[in-house]
């Protein structure tokens, strides 16, 4: 390898250290810790239609501490059963969590009639915080 | 060569800062701590109004219980998983809240009229907390019930005997008779009484 090639490898790898180092020690700070989901307006409507409408997934991953409060918005015309609950047009409901653990809801919007929302804990190590990162990224991604 | 490095040196510098920064940002605007352990709906809602036998062989009505918080749950007297958990809970955080337990009302609706009487529901609730108020009705009363809150309840088969997969979760009614919460299964009566004395102090 040349002398140039090496030096070139040297600052690579510094840099990937470098941006490693970046993410996994930046404390994860988030304005808000809402995870939301809308049923949007003529949601009612379009599935009345014959038309398979989907919003809620069924797994949800929250985070302790940064993400981990469970919101969900009526903005159709009609009331929804819309994950655990009933809501009526306009109404939000906003869960919190407190523990990380697996919850199971009943959830007739889902064929397994269940909706599972896993709380994980908050990312505190340098390799939590990367792993969350990107699982950030790729979820914003697709 | 070496601008070629620099240039990566620098993408990867900016990708670090993107993943950080993207990740910690905002999703909404509004995210204060939440008042209550349960989940809060937005605006509150009155609770709908029924008409059922009490367990005390009197009338039923949720609108009775104005001026006092209600928690409000739906399950049946032979029950084996959770009904007896979530009864036992209540009947805790009541004990906890001592003087002010006075103000909070356990309705229990049962999904199961064909077994739950109003004498077996009394005797049963009885066994948890004399206050305990059950209601039980026709399956038309009580389906109509499940329908305005909300409420699953699937009955399942299993030899000559039977069980329901039914809704596990509480609602919390304020004094003014609006649905302010709605707490899951398995919260702890610590958790009760946080939300509970929120809800009495208004």
């Amino acid at each position: 390898m040349t002398r140039r090639g090496a030096l070139t490898l040297s600052v690579l790898a510094a840099a990937s250290v470098a941006a490693l180092a970046v993410v996994g020690f930046t404390p994860i700070h988030s304005a808000s810790r809402d995870r939301v989901f809308a049923i949007p307006k003529g949601t009612w409507a379009r599935r009345m239609a014959g038309n398979k409408v989907e919003i809620l997934p069924s797994q949800i991953r929250l985070t302790l501490g940064v993400r981990d409060i469970l919101v969900l918005r009526n903005q159709d015309d009609v009331p929804q059963i819309f994950g655990p609950t009933l809501m009526m047009p306009g109404q939000s409901f906003r869960l919190p969590f407190e523990r990380a653990a697996e919850y199971t809801f009943a959830c007739t919007a889902h064929a397994s009639g269940q909706m599972t929302i896993v709380v994980e804990p908050n990312p505190t190590t340098p390799w939590a915080r990367i792993r969350w990162r990107l699982a950030e990224l790729a979820s914003a991604a697709r | 060569m070496r601008h070629t490095a620099a240039r990566c040196a620098t993408a990867l510098s900016v990708l670090a800062l993107v993943v950080s920064a993207g990740a910690t940002r905002a999703a909404a605007p509004n995210s204060g701590p939440p008042a209550l352990k349960a989940g809060t709906f937005d605006p509150p809602r009155q609770a709908p109004d029924f008409n059922l036998l009490g367990s005390n062989g009197g009338a039923l009505k949720i609108s009775s219980y104005r001026g006092k918080v209600v928690l409000l749950a739906f399950g049946y007297t032979s029950c084996t998983a959770v009904c007896p958990i979530t009864l036992n809970t209540f009947a805790v955080a009541r004990r906890k809240l001592a003087a002010a337990a006075a103000d909070v009302q356990v309705v229990y609706i049962t999904v199961d009229p064909q077994r739950d009487d109003a004498a077996r529901m009394k005797k049963y609730l009885g066994a948890f907390d004399p206050t305990f108020v059950g209601g039980t009705g026709t399956e038309q009363q009580l389906g109509a019930v499940r329908k305005d809150y909300g409420i699953s309840a699937r009955k399942l088969r299993a030899g000559d005997s039977y069980s329901y997969d039914h809704s596990s979760f509480t609602y919390l009614i304020d004094r003014s008779g609006r649905i302010r919460a709605m707490m899951p299964y398995g919260h702890s009566p610590d958790d009760y009484v946080h939300d509970l004395t929120v809800l009495l102090k208004e």
